[in-house]
């Protein structure tokens, strides 16, 4: 039972109420000791604690804060209840609200003991924690796809957050898939002084004048705004979409606007070597992009060039009026230089025919070509003379190391040090040529995204930076074939439909504001950061997430919510500018055990992970590791001190962290960080970019994947939608105990999935699911579930589906049996048991107890 | 000749002064919005290599001239110099890295390195123009 001495109330006036101590004597004998009154409030229903330790009892209360079950008002501050003498009955399930406790808290600082709990995964994946707000800020309050908090709970200084131990930052996906209002108004309404956009969380002081929340400055509405046009009514801005939304879209004026909005151009630059013609992606890459020509985002001043470079740099001519697409070689690697001005980049719709000429050309053309050498340097070098004039998009395929004129790298890795355990060099680049050149890019609104296709060490360190820094994706697919490597083929196909059709924003800036107090110093993501808060993205998608770490410059004792604001301005494809606002609240507060109540242990992994790998590459990797297993430690520590005299032995951590050795450990088995495994360098550093520029739930799939069992799944507690019967499978623990011989399991990784079907599983299931007689007659690479009309595969297909469904790059899909390395691939992924390098996760628990008790 | 030793050391130390305040200068610009990261880092960059050949020259004055204290004085301060050029890694575009330069508080530690550094020529500064004094009143 939760026991709780003294209660401080923070900002609030109320004092303890001894009358309202219920009956005493049994009471004591419970608590341990008396307390100094306390308010109580009665849940609905009774809520039973573990028997907990009498040492919690000098835990000082949290404020207490509304329980989600309750409906009504709360205003996010103290309400003194004063109640009369409660029964013992109502007294036990009001333990639960003991102290001003809301359940919800109180559910997230139970103390949980690692080392005795076996079962720590809960059966289905935790929702984000809901900030303690009250419902009406909670309704309005921006999504947590979107915008997501290290602590639900902000500390009130900048020495309390660092007794939590815990980092504070802000994942961000700002351009993610949704649909959301858009203002239409004239005038964009903001503060005068730190320019915030008005948003739901401000105040309104009378009807004309509002304060921002961000700096406090009292600002006047004007008269436009008054008028609020949804219910056509006067003198209600707060009912106006701008103040009941937190994620809104603007349409921007030309004040915002340097230039007028620039079209959409498309630049494709083609590895036509021998290497990249063997590898045949380029018959892939015509298909798809004559799959998706109509569906290119853009309208009627699209534009699409191509470029194909081998040892020199060729050019085409697409004027409209010719024939047949004229190529133009320029062999002056060292100086290249545009052939012709007007035609190399032509508008789509005029051309179509002749662009469609190219692509059908485009594979025939190079087969018999005996060119090994790669000038990609200076084709980069040309892309970028092309696209100054307008900005926009270039797509860089390559296959292998560049070896020719400017920017060319030198093969640095060494396959005998793949699995060394000291230190991996080589992580960053080699030279500052991309860095440069993506930079200079950025300036000019062009953003580079890389597709690597090679087999070999293509020193992915340095050529990334052209991606990272000009706000471009990189997508690797190693080993790339399309005949001996279906699923990679495969793969390349799908990310291609979903590259090709997503939407994408140009000439984008991102600034992120929050309340007095706070600022930002570090940022994580592909973007350059040209100014203290303000993030240049020459373009936007929507599958890419970013990352900030805040610090508490200072106190924030006055205020009871802080506030953040992402805006983004971005030229969409049709050329209209428009300014996307996301604002998120969260509550402030002053004890450390609301902190650790309000930590968002995803989210921590996440920035964890950024600054690992941050670390990783300016100092070394063994230090990034052991920075990660000392954070745990820290915190866990921290918490322990927190709560004094809790039992010495067992690894004791609050319901909200239980899962924090869990993850710290799988990012640890991370190709990314991991040591003592071979792992090719190329391969590591791609899962570093993966880590640093993915959103949180697809790198939360990455670091820790979905197990489900599904050979045996049921209609029980299936949900139903749609008239499909969508089975619910739980969540597994990823360990080898759990998969057994006789069954079927699914482990969902995020990019990659994967069917391991036991050798004895049951004949049904082979034959309904996957369509083959028995396990023996299974082919050792199966990509896909065959669509059989029995029960089960439905069942298995709708389940699959349903994991897809909000789902942007689809997975590849493996059958594992006995191929090697689907096979370890798979068992590397659970990250509970032991390998020869690294802990199971047992071990590693005794680990961080041996730490914390040094 | 110390004379000369030593006004050429404080001409070398004026150099330092002047080069510092701007350093100063252009990053507070830069923490203020008046220019960019790119220009500031380039405009930064030109002037790496220029500081320490002075800061070497000085050291090796002083070296020369057999004034140990002021050597002493000197060396860590070329040392570091040193040590700040080598330890640029491969991919960065020189000691200020406009990439790296808003990240992990860079630019406050720089602004911080470019004061204490500021604080140190000043003191130089009179070191050298005491002891010029002395050196020109005892010729």
């Amino acid at each position: 039972m939760r026991t709780v001495l003294n209660h401080t109330c923070g900002d609030s006036s109320s004092t303890t109420t001894d009358s309202a101590s219920p009956v005493p004597n049994s009471y004591e004998s419970l608590e341990g000791g008396g307390y100094s009154g306390t308010s109580l409030r009665s849940p609905p229903f009774g809520y039973n604690y573990p028997t907990m330790h009498p040492a919690y009892q000098q835990n000082p209360a949290p404020k207490p804060n509304p329980s989600p079950s309750h409906g009504g008002y709360n205003p996010p501050g103290y309400q003194p209840y004063s109640q009369p003498f409660p029964s013992l009955s109502e007294l036990s399930s009001a333990l639960g609200g003991l102290g001003g406790v809301s359940e919800l808290e109180a559910e997230t600082l139970r103390p949980v003991n690692l080392l005795q709990e076996r079962n720590i995964l809960p059966p289905k994946r935790a929702p984000p924690p809901e900030p303690n707000l009250s419902n009406d800020l909670r309704k309005v309050n921006c999504s947590p796809d979107t915008f997501r908090c290290t602590l639900t709970n902000i500390p009130q200084t900048q020495a309390l957050l660092n007794k939590a131990r815990l980092p504070l930052g802000l994942l961000l996906h700002p351009f993610r898939d949704l649909t959301l209002p858009v203002i239409t108004s004239n005038t964009i309404v903001r503060c005068r002084s730190c320019r915030t956009y008005i948003n739901p969380f401000v105040s309104f002081l009378d009807q004309r004048r509002w304060k921002c929340n961000l700096c406090y400055r009292v600002n006047d509405v004007p008269d436009e705004f008054m008028y609020n046009p949804v219910t056509r009514s006067y003198g209600e801005p707060h009912k106006r979409p701008e103040v009941q939304n937190s994620t809104v879209e603007f349409i921007a004026s030309s004040d915002y606007m340097l230039r007028p909005p620039q079209p959409a151009v498309y630049l494709f630059l083609l590895d036509v070597s021998h290497n990249a013609v063997e590898s045949g992606y380029l018959n892939v890459f015509c298909q798809s992009l004559l799959d998706n020509l109509e569906k290119l985002p853009g309208d009627t001043r699209t534009h699409i060039g191509f470029v194909t470079f081998d040892s020199t740099v060729h050019f085409y001519n697409l004027q409209e009026g010719l024939s047949q697409p004229q190529m133009l070689v320029v062999s002056d690697i060292d100086d290249v230089f545009i052939p012709t001005h007007d035609s190399l980049l032509v508008n789509l719709k005029e051309s179509k025919e002749l662009v469609k000429d190219l692509l059908n050309a485009l594979p025939g053309m190079f087969t018999h070509t005996r060119e090994t050498q790669s000038a990609l340097g200076p084709a980069l070098q040309a892309a970028y003379k092309l696209m100054s004039p307008t900005g926009g998009r270039v797509t860089v395929f390559q296959t292998q190391l560049p070896t020719l004129g400017a920017g060319l790298l030198q093969s640095r890795e060494d396959p005998n040090l793949r699995s060394s355990t000291k230190n991996v060099l080589h992580l960053g680049p080699a030279t500052d040529f991309y860095k440069k050149l993506a930079l200079d890019c950025s300036g000019q609104q062009i953003g580079v995204d890389l597709f690597l296709l090679s087999s070999q060490y293509s020193d992915l360190a340095s050529l990334a930076c052209v991606s990272k820094y000009s706000a471009g994706s990189v997508f690797y697919y190693p080993s790339f074939h399309h005949i001996h490597n279906t699923a990679q083929k495969q793969k390349f196909q799908k990310d291609l439909q979903r590259y090709l059709t997503r939407k994408i924003g140009f000439e984008a800036v991102m600034r992120i504001r929050c309340t007095k107090g706070l600022s930002i110093h570090t940022f994580h993501g592909n973007f350059f950061v040209r100014s203290t808060d303000l993030l240049s993205l020459a373009n936007v998608n929507p599958d890419s997430g970013f990352a900030v770490q805040m610090s508490i410059e200072e106190s924030l004792a006055d205020t009871s919510l802080a506030c953040f604001q992402a805006a983004l301005l971005y030229t969409s494809s049709k050329g209209k500018r428009r300014i996307r606002v996301h604002t998120l609240c969260l509550p402030v507060v002053s004890q450390l055990s609301e902190v650790f109540a309000g930590a968002d242990i995803q989210a921590i992994s996440c920035l964890l992970a950024n600054m690992a790998i941050d670390r990783s590459i300016s100092s070394s990797l063994s230090d990034a590791r052991d920075a990660l297993v000392n954070a745990v430690v820290d915190c866990l520590t921290a918490y322990r001190a927190n709560g004094s005299n809790i039992q010495p032995s067992g690894l004791i951590a609050p319901a909200a962290l239980r899962l924090f050795p869990l993850y710290v450990l799988a990012l640890l088995k991370q190709k990314a960080l991991r040591t003592g495994t071979s792992t090719r360098l190329d391969e590591r550093v791609f899962s570093m970019c993966e880590l640093k520029s993915q959103p949180l739930q697809q790198i939360m799939r990455m670091v820790h994947p979905d197990l489900y069992r599904i050979d045996n799944m049921t209609e029980q507690a299936a949900l139903h939608l749609n008239d499909s019967v969508i089975p619910q499978p739980p969540l597994l623990q990823l360990t080898a105990e759990k998969l057994t011989r006789e069954g079927a399991f699914l482990l969902d990784c995020g990019s990659v999935m994967y069917l391991w079907v036991g050798k004895c599983c049951n004949e049904t299931f082979i034959r309904d699911v996957l369509g083959f007689q028995n396990y023996a007659s299974l082919p050792s690479n199966m990509t896909e579930i065959p669509e059989l009309q029995t029960t089960y595969s439905e069942r298995t297909r709708a389940f699959i589906s349903w994991l897809l469904e909000s789902r942007t790059f689809l997975p590849a899909f493996h059958v594992v049996k006995d191929d090697a390395s689907t096979k370890t691939s798979f068992f590397q992924h659970l990250v509970e048991d032991r390998t020869e390098s690294a802990f199971s996760y047992y071990e590693f628990l005794l680990h961080i107890q041996q730490q914390m008790s040094k | 000749m110390e004379a000369a030793v030593f006004i050429s050391s404080l001409v070398d130390c004026c150099a330092l002064i002047f080069l510092s305040v701007y350093l100063i200068i252009t990053l507070s610009d830069l923490e203020c919005d008046y220019i960019n990261a790119r220009a500031c880092c380039s405009k930064l960059n030109k002037w790496v290599i220029p500081e320490m050949i002075a800061q070497a020259l000085a050291t090796v004055l002083m070296l020369v001239s057999m004034h140990w204290f002021v050597f002493l004085l000197n060396l860590p301060v070329a040392s570091w110099n040193v040590y700040r050029y080598v330890k640029v890694p491969m991919g960065n575009m020189g000691v200020y890295d406009p990439t790296e330069i808003h990240n992990r508080g860079q630019l406050k530690s720089h602004m911080k390195e470019a004061m204490i550094k500021l604080g140190f020529h000043l003191l130089c500064f009179f070191i050298y123009l005491y002891s010029m004094i002395l050196a020109l009143i005892n010729d």
